[in-house]
Formats: structure tokens, sequence, C-alpha cells
């Protein structure tokens, strides 16, 4: 049985943001995203300020710089998109180290490493300060049909059962001897998929099962009180509030 | 002279066949004094599992009728009847479902209709019931397989139940974690229904015990003397262990 830890991203602790409403948090964290999202791509003294916003929230959170650092390695594979534009595209040229890049190009490419990598990093210390369950509470305080978010909680508890389960079908394929290296061998594995499934499926009619007989009645029971107050609100929503006075100005002050 | 009080369970003369036209009871009656431990033993595919759900009313029999305490299983009652039934499922995955242990508990007494500080104290006496209380805000898959049996038993016993249904308890565990739940059921002050075919464990736990076998109850006793009988254990495909002397138990 796994014993692993599920959220590997979350870091626990008792800093203000941890401490912060899940739903205050979200919302910060999009609008926040929106604010930088906004930004003239020329006002480059205003991504130093987010960038610098972001750090002093990481240091609130006692997440450091360099865990932040390693965990923005996921948008590696966006950014090599990004890198292409220079070299591909049209319009006035300019010469870096020899090689002619498209001016244009390197404004989108710079537009989106920069902006992308604001975004990540705010989901970094989003993911790092909040649990997952409680994730899913604060998206059902901001109004998503619960439907969605107890989906998804089951996927969240589900996913160890099922990859364990995988693990287990496959070690059984490959202790008789068959490790399909090549397209047409994939007969067993589709037929793993299927039974992963049907057990699934049947898994899914237990769990049901389970609930009923514990008095389920078509709707989660809302077990804590997670109202949150004007203060923690405003609280929260500074954050973003203060980046999009930031944006506004950078845009008043464009050449 | 105190009137006897109502049996926590009788079960009169229930038939059911599942909709595709498997037959799986063909009249199963017997009754279980409150307070009492019975063991329910039978090979696989006797129908075990079917009696049980009937016993809740997530299937309600065709023929015949299941009573828990004094209240007819019938479609009206069943918020009440799955208040007065717990049953614990074999797999503990397919019954923790919420994700931490504390909400996991919470969430039938919650059905119920409680709240707040009431609902605290219900989950804080059944996760100490079985000695779970330092496991309460983790999530259900970091514990061990019999950690997570025990959480499983806590859910049912926040719900107070008249009657707990324990299905194939002893399964996946190791002698260990064996002991241990054995240890809690017995220090239960509840009526339990123990489905197994695990005959120590139902010798060790039940006082008595009925045998079922192709939809029928075919033997109802003392735990001991029926599994001193080696003709009625082989006529209904049950076998003790290796080594294990049906003629020691007599004086036990």
């Amino acid at each position: 049985m796994s014993t692993g830890h599920a959220h590997p991203l979350h870091l626990p602790g008792t800093s203000p943001l941890h401490r912060a409403r899940p739903q205050c948090k979200l919302a910060a964290a999009v609008l926040f995203v929106l604010a930088v999202v906004a930004t003239p791509r020329e006002a480059f003294w205003a991504f130093g300020v987010y960038a610098a916003a972001l750090a002093v929230l990481a240091r609130v959170a006692g997440l450091p710089l360099a865990t932040l650092a390693r965990r923005l390695v996921i948008e590696l594979p966006f950014l090599a998109f990004a890198l292409f534009l220079p070299l591909v595209g049209q319009g006035e040229r300019v010469q870096v180290l020899g090689v002619p890049l498209a001016a244009d190009g390197l404004w989108a490419a710079w537009n989106i490493v920069v902006k992308g990598t604001l975004g990540v990093a705010t989901s970094v210390i989003l993911a790092a300060t909040t649990p997952v369950p409680e994730l899913l509470r604060g998206l059902e305080r901001l109004r998503l049909p619960a439907a969605f978010t107890s989906v998804a909680g089951f996927m969240v508890r589900y996913l160890d059962v099922i990859t364990d389960e995988v693990r287990r079908m496959r070690i059984a394929r490959l202790s008789r001897g068959y490790d399909p290296r090549w397209i047409w061998q994939a007969r067993a594995v589709a037929a793993t998929a299927g039974t992963l499934f049907i057990r699934s499926y049947e898994r899914g009619e237990r769990v049901y099962l389970a609930m009923v007989s514990r008095g389920y009645a078509g709707s989660m029971p809302v077990l804590q009180d997670l109202a949150a107050t004007r203060g923690q609100w405003l609280a929260a929503l500074s954050v973003p509030a203060a980046a999009a006075l930031v944006a506004a100005t950078a845009w008043l002050v464009r050449p | 002279m105190t009137p006897e009080p109502l049996p926590a369970l009788v079960v009169d003369g229930v038939a059911y066949a599942y909709p595709d036209g498997h037959q799986a009871l063909f009249g199963v009656s017997f009754q279980v004094r409150r307070g009492e431990r019975v063991a329910l033993l039978g090979p696989n595919g006797a129908g075990k599992t079917t009696l049980v759900l009937q016993c809740n009313g997530v299937l309600l029999p065709g023929a015949g009728r299941v009573t828990v305490a004094g209240l007819p299983v019938v479609t009206e009652h069943l918020k009440e009847i799955r208040r007065r039934v717990g049953i614990v499922f074999q797999d503990p995955d397919d019954q923790l479902f919420m994700p931490t242990v504390a909400e996991d508990v919470a969430f039938g007494p919650a059905n119920l209709g409680l709240r707040g500080p009431e609902l605290e104290t219900r989950v804080k006496a059944a996760l100490a019931a079985v000695g779970m209380e330092d496991h309460a805000g983790r999530p259900p898959h970091h514990l061990s397989f019999g950690q997570r049996r025990r959480v499983a038993v806590a859910t049912v016993l926040a719900m107070e139940p008249e009657l707990l249904i324990l299905d194939e308890p002893s399964s996946n565990l190791d002698p260990a974690s064996r002991r241990e739940l054995a240890e809690i059921v017995t220090g239960l002050d509840v009526t339990i229904l123990m489905v197994t075919h695990d005959l120590p464990y139902a010798l060790q736990l039940c006082p008595r015990a009925l045998i079922m076998n192709g939809g029928t109850i075919t033997a109802d006793g003392p735990t001991a003397d029926l599994l001193a009988d080696t003709d009625l254990l082989a006529a209904n495909r049950l076998e003790l262990p290796f080594g294990f002397d049906p003629r020691a138990l007599r004086d036990r």
C-alpha cells in the first residue's frame, strides 16, 4: 500500500498566509495574476515590483526562495515554446551575439516568460500554503457547484488507490513475462486500461453504498464554517489591489 | 419483572433475487438479542453480504421482513434504520472517502443533522474507542491498512448504532492488527453481527454463530459447538485452519 505524501506541494506551517481563508487566497491569487497579465510588457519596473511582492509573500509563508525556484521548473516546457518566437518571428531584426532575431518575437517571448513565471510563482505560493482539501472548500465557498468539488475531492482521495492498482497490474503483467515495447503489442496495455476502468467503476459503486449506509442523501454535509470576515477579505485583496494599481500606473506612464 | 427488550435484529423469512434473476436468499430467519455478538459464517457466495445489505435497507427483501430494534426496514424509515445499523465494509478504502480521518468520522453523524461541539464530541469519542484519536487530521491514505480498518469502525461507531455489522473484519490484517481489532470489538457495548469465514476469529469474539449456505441458514448455536462438528463444517464448505483442534474447543 502506498504511504507516500499525496500533496507534495503543501508546506505545513502557521504563517498568516497559511491561516488565511482558502477562498480569500484563491480569489487574491487569480486577481493578482490578472493584474500581472494586464500589465504592458514594456513596463520592466512593474514586473520587478510584482516579483518583489511575491518574494515578500514567500518569505512570510516560510517558503525558501530556492524551493520556490525549484518548483518553477514545471513551466520549462512552455518556455521552450517562447524561445522559438524570436527565431521564427517576422519584421524588424536585431543582432544578438551575431544571431539575427525578430524584435517583435523577442518582445513576445519576454512577455510570455515574465508573465508565465510570475503566474506559476503565485500558484506555487498558494499551493504551498493551502492543503488540497482546503482548496476544495475554498472553491466551494466561491460558489463552485458542489458536484465539481466533490468529484475533485474523490479524485484526490482515490488517486493513490488507483495508482497502486495500476502498479500491481503492471507487476502482474511483468511477472508473466509480458513487457510490451512496440505499438502492436499494446493489446495487454489496452486490456489493463479496460480492467482498471471496470474496477474503478465498481469501486465507485461500493463507495456509494458505504455513503448511503451512513445516511448520505445527495449532498455532502458542510462540516466547518469557513466564512471569512470582512477584515480577512480586505487583507487578502489588498495584494491584488496594489498589483492592479501598479498595472494601471504602468499603462499611464507608458512612453 | 421487566419486559424483555426488543431484539436488536429480527430477520423473518427473507427471500431476495437480484434484478438479473439470480436468487441469493431463500427464506432466511433468525433473531439477534440486544447486546449479543453473533458470527455469520459461510463460504463465498453463500449470500452473507446480500443478507447484510437487507439489514440497512440498501436492498429490500422480495418476501419476508427485517426489523431493527422494533422498526421494520421499509423505505419510510430508511434514515432512522441507517442510524441504527452501522456496517463496516470489507475494504476500508471504500468506506473512507473524505479528505481527513476526522471529516470521515463526522460524515455519518453530520448526515444525521449533528453540528458544532456535539458533532466534535461524537467524532472524538468514536476515534478514542478505536485508539485513533491522534490521527484525526490525517488523510486516510496515509494510514496503514490496520489503522484504516479501525477508522472505518469509528466512522460507524460515531453514528451510535444499535447494531454493528462487520463484514470480514479480519481480512488482510496482520496478526497484531487482528488482535488489536479483537480487543476493540470485545470492548464495545453494542450488538454485533460479524460476517466472516475466519472461524478462529469468530470463536474468539462471538459466543453464538449462524452458518449460512446456499441462501439459507443451515445451523444456529454456540460457536464452539458448531466448530467442533466436523461433518457440519464440511457440509457447508467451512474449514478450520491447519493444526486447529476442534475437540479442544469443547473444554473452553
